[in-house]
């Protein structure tokens, strides 16, 4: 696969008109981090509704095209999902969304950061720890 | 613009074994030399003689193989000095430019430092010659103040001198940017950092590399370098001092090799610098070291300065045309060391680096150990290209046509 179908675009079309971007007035979680290698950051802000679902989730953020685009489709999917769907996401439906680029390890760590942080915030929220059930870690 | 050559760069690449490697099926074009540079067959040679001939450790053994690894340290080390205009015994082998500035911090720093003493670096400086400094401040309750920067990337010189009527007790500033490519004056600079009674550290790991030094002409008290950036072994380099300092200095590490005499409740110091190289040394890769200094040496420092002007110039002429290109830092090639950072519109440089690994072409991405001069700059971070000897006007066409292609893919 070559960086013309990496970065096709779909993926332009998000980095440059993100969707979900910005701020919560009110909020239930805020969950923050960045990839030391790049700097790329990744803040995202949830506000939990009936149910435990997601009713409004929205994001900020700086960095590669690749870590922004794939923070706003996950925004995006996770928008009124029960929290504990949260729990199955897996990186291989990040890649999905990315439609499945073929990343090397470090910019493999750029598409997943948007995951990590939503994983951080509600895993946090629900009193559980960041890790998949069988004990791994899911950025791996 | 002229593509002329000052050296027979087709016939230095023969040098390279790595330069006959393809990344993704095409030639490589490695533009990552600030980072770190590929070693010529003669480093790589002198690391495989030395393990394969004369492995043994020095200043310790008496036998054919001991005296024969301490002539070959020594000599690496008489030669490493003369390349920078020092002497050998002012020369103390350190793993590079961070352990160098490390060292100045514990064995000069902790003795000298005092609480609500100034010390001064600059915006400009790698993380190496920042955090040290920070660390040493806040342990001591001193400060540490930066001398601004001038918007063409050059340092403030106001800014220099109001901070030196501060009396600060050490100046730190680099000799080269590994960002902007800023060739800092710092003859003048040390010399008036003295007459304020502070003691200079100058970082080298960029200049060294790419020009010629003279330690001496530049009067600092401290100077520290890398091999790894000059065609030499990684986890080599050198930290040459004032002599004088370096003798009422405490050491750096306690442990073998750097006492005279151990004592139950005291010991004495080795001479300089052996006082300073505790433990066995690091002494393939210094030897390593002095092949790279004896490959460089050859070609003529002043030949690769010249090398790199060229390619700079042409570089900047040529990749200016590229839609939404931008450099950062001084735009003469006469004032910039063998380094280009820059930005190509809104694409990310770790993008970028990606589209360009494709055709083969490394480039570096990120803030280059340099956060505060990212944030001064105001960008996250730049993509940078940096030159060496074996670097040609074809690497730069490629650099162009990758940046041409990554527009038409972000569609700039
Ligand atoms: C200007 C400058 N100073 C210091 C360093 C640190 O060198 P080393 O990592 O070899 O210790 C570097 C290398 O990245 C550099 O470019």
């Amino acid at each position: 696969m070559s960086s013309a179908d990496i970065y096709r675009e779909l993926i332009l079309d998000y980095y440059r008109n993100p969707r979900n971007f910005g701020k919560l007035d009110k909020f239930d979680i805020d969950s923050r981090d960045t990839n030391p290698l790049c700097g790329d950051e990744i803040e995202m802000q949830i506000r939990v509704g009936d149910g435990k679902k997601i009713e409004e989730i929205k994001f900020v953020g700086k960095g590669c095209a690749i870590s922004q685009a794939s923070a706003s489709m996950l925004t995006e999917l996770a928008k009124g999902k029960p929290l504990e769907w949260v729990k199955e996401v897996s990186k291989e439906d990040v890649f999905k969304l990315l439609g499945n680029p073929d990343l090397g390890p470090s910019r493999v760590k750029c598409a997943l950061l948007g995951m990590k942080v939503l994983k951080t915030g509600v895993y946090g929220y629900l009193g559980a720890h960041y890790e998949d059930q069988d004990g791994s870690d899911p950025m791996v | 613009m002229l593509k002329t050559e000052v050296i027979n760069v087709e016939k230095i690449r023969e040098d390279f074994p790595i330069l006959k490697r393809q990344v993704h099926g095409k030639r490589l074009v490695y533009l990552d030399n600030a980072a770190t540079t590929q070693k010529p067959k003669a480093v790589i040679d002198a690391l495989v003689d030395y393990y394969s001939r004369y492995n043994s450790n020095v200043h310790r053994s008496v036998h054919t193989l001991g005296e024969e690894a301490t002539a070959a340290y020594e000599a690496a080390r008489g030669k490493a000095a003369k390349f920078v205009g020092a002497r050998a015994k002012d020369l103390a082998f350190v793993r590079g430019t961070t352990e160098a500035t490390n060292l100045v911090r514990f064995a000069w720093g902790e003795k000298n430092v005092k609480k609500g003493d100034t010390l001064v670096t600059t915006l400009m400086e790698h993380h190496s010659n920042i955090v040290p400094w920070q660390l040493l401040a806040k342990g001591k309750g001193a400060t540490l103040k930066f001398v601004g920067l001038q918007p063409d990337g050059t340092l403030d010189m106001g800014s220099f001198e109001s901070l030196l009527r501060e009396a600060p007790k050490l100046v730190a500033v680099t000799h080269c940017s590994n960002v902007l490519g800023t060739i800092n004056d710092v003859a003048t600079i040390c010399a008036k950092a003295r007459k304020a009674g502070a003691i200079t550290v100058v970082d080298g790991a960029q200049s060294v590399p790419h020009m010629p030094v003279d330690i001496g002409a530049i009067g600092c008290d401290f100077f520290g370098f890398s091999g790894h950036k000059m065609l030499g072994p990684t986890g080599i380099g050198a930290l040459v001092g004032r002599s004088d300092l370096l003798e009422e200095m405490e050491p750096f590490h306690g442990g073998g090799e750097m006492i005279k005499e151990v004592f139950l409740d005291h010991s004495t110091w080795n001479d300089v610098p052996h006082k300073f190289e505790a433990g066995t040394v690091n002494i393939a890769d210094a030897i390593g070291l002095g092949a790279a200094v004896d490959y460089l040496t050859a070609i003529g420092m002043d030949k690769v300065r010249e090398h790199e002007v060229r390619l700079i110039a042409y570089a900047l002429q040529s990749l200016r045309e590229v839609k939404g290109f931008r450099a950062y830092g001084p735009e003469d090639p006469e004032k910039k060391g063998g380094v280009i950072s820059f930005n190509l519109a809104d694409v990310h440089p770790h993008d970028l680096a990606t589209i360009l690994d494709e055709e083969g072409i490394a480039i570096r991405s990120g803030h280059h150990c340099a956060q505060p001069l990212m944030r001064w700059l105001d960008v996250e971070s730049t993509s940078r290209a940096s030159f060496h000897v074996y670097n040609s006007y074809d690497d730069v066409d490629a650099l162009k046509a990758g940046l041409l292609k990554a527009g038409a893919i972000f569609k700039i």
